[in-house]
């Protein structure tokens, strides 16, 4: 770099406030995801879109047959739009919770972008911003498929990568919190079993939750899958505004909880 | 015990890093211990000292990953900490573990970093090309990383921390774990790095390479800086021109020697069943008559290093 390159680099930096949270390291580090991306998004895609629909598959059609109708719809239009939930809570957990703790323990990625001009507020908003993106994207595939096979589509599933994309953001952040509290990865198994199993699948994801104990319908109106769940299926069989409107704000709210854990407990482990 | 006071000398310019009164404790061990070191700008020094002396803490500190319990850092006049991004954004660093993306190409890990240190974007492919010049990896610019052999991957680690032409390069142990050979390649690299105006700090537990590339050395122990200045004037300051070795058949006549050596006024030091005296040109005739001929080398900074701690390095 040159001279002149080297003063317009120092200008830049020294506008802003020197804590401030800046746009240009989210940019950077998503430079290196998509870098990353192009050389592994085949078993990344493979991965995300074969999965969900062979849940469609086998439940739509082995369980649904026997099924029939749920809460008012046909059992694969139920489990569809349940799919594209659980699509995009393990395409924004996973890589949250594994990902980022292998390169921050095996691979010192973190400790190498953080000798550049980033900070791990800007580090973790943009890690989980791209896990986001990728699962705005993916967790569209069950849907197309169920359209395939039957699901009417409507203007309103235009909504669903949105969906897919503010859950992931919020999953992707309480991946990374968790994998900053886990000790060693053995214990990720803890989170894989404990949370991640029961988060899915008390979501209504694969059964109505209408007529279960109380108690688990209370786990399910803090579990933000859940309100997940509701607004898919809003955008695929008619919108309730009001209604919805409540579901996106607790998933915004979701949101902000687990940035302010991830970026407390990451800082706490990159920084002593 | 310094060489020379802490601060620089007066009249000259602002050092381009300096490290006052810091101190970092993990739990009961004090890593850094009231660390003052300025680092004039546009010189190469070696931060020479034991694993566990400070170095790394000290370099972390520098990045702000490491946090000081209390003392002063700035780096070109920014407060570290607090405005540490300004910091890194004009500093260059090059850490120990070889962290680059194996996935990717030789020129894709210096563009993402290019990108990371905030080279303008119309800039970047030229940084790039410099990187991958100063790696001596333009043929291999788009091979996988994880096809490359150590000595290449290290070369790129390096230029990596260099791709925005920083004017504060920071190298934690930059040969640490390498062969010889790979070490030599190294060191021709990292020479390339003066006289192009940038300030270097590199730490270092190995004297050779303190010696070889260093404008000054900062000798650390036990988180303090014991000594500093040219490699050439701290060796003949504390260890005279040249040392003698030689070989007590036993404890006793260890002890004998000792204090013969002792009374003449020259300072000693032991490795193992070796006597080494240091200043050995002053060694008085009288003396030398009891001790008979020992094997007389150069001094060098491991008898500097030796005689003010107490500790050895490699």
């Amino acid at each position: 770099m040159t001279e002149q390159a080297s003063g317009a680099t120092a200008a830049r930096t020294a506008r802003s406030a020197p804590g401030r949270f800046e746009v240009a390291p989210v940019l950077g580090v998503l430079a290196r995801e998509w870098a990353l991306y192009r050389r592994s998004w085949g078993p990344t895609t493979f991965a995300a879109i074969v999965e969900p629909v062979i849940f469609l598959l086998a439940f739509g059609f082995g369980l649904g047959s026997i099924v029939g109708a749920i809460g008012g719809y046909d059992y694969i239009e139920f489990i569809a739009t349940g799919i594209v939930a659980m699509s995009v809570l393990f395409t924004s957990m996973f890589p949250g919770l594994i990902d980022t703790y292998v390169r921050r323990v095996f691979q010192h990625t973190y400790e190498g972008m953080l000798a550049a001009p980033v900070d791990v507020r800007e580090l973790v908003t943009a890690e989980a911003f791209w896990i986001a993106l990728k699962a705005g994207v993916y967790g569209c595939a069950p849907l197309g498929v169920a359209m395939l096979f039957g699901l009417p589509p409507a203007p309103t599933m235009l909504f669903v990568p949105f969906i897919a994309f503010i859950t992931g953001f919020g999953f992707a952040l309480l991946g990374i919190w968790m994998s900053a509290v886990v000790p060693s990865i053995k214990t990720m198994d803890y989170i894989i079993s404990g949370v991640i199993t029961p988060l899915f699948l008390i979501a209504g994801t694969f059964f109505p939750l209408d007529n279960l104990p109380p108690l688990v319908q209370t786990f399910a109106a803090v579990n933000p899958l859940y309100h997940t769940v509701e607004l898919v299926r809003d955008a695929a069989f008619g919108m309730d505004p009001l209604a919805d409107l409540g579901h996106v704000a607790v998933i915004l709210v979701f949101i902000v909880v687990a940035w302010c854990l991830a970026v407390f407990q990451m800082r706490r482990r990159l920084i002593d | 015990m310094t060489s020379s006071p802490p601060g620089p000398p007066a009249g000259s310019a602002a050092p381009a890093i300096s490290l006052r009164g810091v101190v970092k404790r993990y739990g009961a061990l004090t890593a850094v211990d009231g660390l003052d070191l300025d680092v004039p700008a546009g010189i190469v020094l070696g931060l020479l000292g034991p694993n566990g002396a400070g170095k790394s803490t000290t370099m972390r500190m520098l990045t702000a990953q490491s946090r000081a319990d209390s003392g002063e850092i700035s780096i070109l006049g920014h407060a570290v900490p607090r405005a540490s991004k300004r910091a890194r954004a004009l500093m260059g660093v090059v850490q120990q573990h070889d962290n680059l993306d194996e996935e990717l190409t030789v020129r894709e890990n210096l563009a993402v970093f290019a990108h990371l240190y905030r080279v303008p974007r119309a800039e970047r492919p030229a940084a790039v090309e410099r990187g991958l010049r100063m790696a001596q990896l333009t043929d291999r610019a788009d091979t996988r990383t994880d096809k490359l052999s150590g000595g290449m991957r290290r070369r790129l680690l390096i230029a990596r921390g260099l791709v925005h032409d920083p004017r504060v390069v920071l190298l934690d142990e930059p040969t640490v774990g390498l062969d010889p050979q790979i070490r030599q390649q190294l060191w021709g690299l990292i020479n390339e790095l003066r006289g192009g105006g940038a300030t270097v700090l590199m730490s270092t537990h190995y004297i050779e390479e303190a010696e070889r590339l260093s404008d000054e050395v900062a000798l650390m122990a036990k988180g303090r800086i014991v000594a500093r200045g040219a490699p050439a004037d701290l060796i003949a300051e504390h260890a005279g021109k040249s040392v003698e070795e030689f070989l007590p058949s036993g404890a006793e006549e260890m002890a004998a020697m000792e204090a013969a050596v002792h009374a003449g006024g020259l300072p000693t030091r032991r490795t193992g069943s070796t006597l080494s005296v240091l200043r050995a040109e002053e060694l008085p005739e009288s003396v030398r008559a009891d001790l008979g001929q020992g094997n007389r080398r150069a001094s060098n900074l491991e008898d500097v290093f030796v005689t003010l701690t107490g500790e050895r390095v490699e």
